[in-house]
């Protein structure tokens, strides 16, 4: 499945979309940097509350196919000038982690 | 002999802008150099954990990258304050980052524990009121 795809399904909020034909091979939530760094993978959609720049550089070490903040959560004008830069998909939800989570499952994201 | 390095970039205290670049930057080359994308990971995680380090807890220093059949080495050296107590730092979720830095998502305490788990080989030397060195070494598979 396409990042095109998985935003048209679940309504999501498109702040950045540089490269919405990346594939998405499965998920990934959490907010603690380093634990992210260890254990999001290439072509997860990364879940998390935070809005701010550091999240772009983790999202591009990563190599996620895209980022998504939820709860409708407040992005930093910073993050978004970096995303749009770097070419990293920042995307926004009004579900939380775990509703979103839930729902990408039942999508067959796994 | 002197190393030759492919990275060598200065990294200022309390910079969270640039925080990424030069871990961002070394994936980059070794990419176009055709490394195996598991060294790569390794090295971004690794590269990242230090960069952030110094960022963080020091007053600024470097982080430098060379290539050599041993495999990747990263280098990394700040100007202080040192690390007191390194059997403690190296605790998973040991952590002295203020409320503010732990709102962005650091502070987890899981830095230096990635850093020992990602790399092959790791050397610190570190002193109180001089700095800290780290040498971490990625083989090349
Ligand atoms: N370069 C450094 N200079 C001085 N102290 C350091 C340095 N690197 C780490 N430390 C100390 O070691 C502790 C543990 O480091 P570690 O990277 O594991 O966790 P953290 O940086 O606090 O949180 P996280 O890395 O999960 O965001 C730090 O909180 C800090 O006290
Ligand atoms: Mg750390």
């Amino acid at each position: 499945m396409k990042v095109r795809e998985v935003i048209e399904k679940l309504e999501l909020e498109v702040i950045t979309a540089t490269h919405p034909g990346k594939e998405v091979r499965g998920g990934y939530s959490g907010d603690l940097l380093s634990n992210v760094m260890a254990k999001a993978g290439k072509g997860d959609l990364w879940l998390t509350i935070q809005g701010h720049q550091n999240v772009v550089a983790v999202a591009l070490l990563t190599g996620v196919a895209a980022v998504i903040i939820v709860e409708n959560l407040e992005v930093e004008k910073e993050a978004i000038q970096k995303a749009e830069e770097k070419g990293v998909n920042l995307l926004r939800s009004k579900l939380s982690a775990y509703q979103l989570g839930g729902r990408l499952y039942q999508m067959g994201i796994r | 002999m002197k190393e030759k390095y492919i990275l060598e970039k200065r990294i200022e205290k309390g910079d969270f802008n640039k925080g990424g670049e030069a871990s961002s930057k070394l994936k980059d080359l070794l990419r176009k150099l055709g490394v195996d994308s598991a060294v790569i990971r390794k090295t971004a995680i690794v590269t990242y954990e230090l960069e952030m380090n110094i960022i963080i807890h020091s007053e600024g220093g470097w982080i430098r990258a060379a290539i050599s059949r041993e495999g990747i080495q990263i280098f990394a050296a700040d100007d202080g304050p040192g690390i007191a107590d390194l059997e403690k730092a190296f605790q998973p979720g040991y952590s002295t980052a203020s409320d503010q830095v732990r709102e962005m998502g650091f502070g987890a305490g899981l830095g230096l524990v990635n850093i020992k788990n990602y790399s092959d080989e790791l050397k610190v030397d570190t002193k109180t009121g001089v700095g800290t060195k780290i040498r971490a070494i990625i083989h090349l598979v």
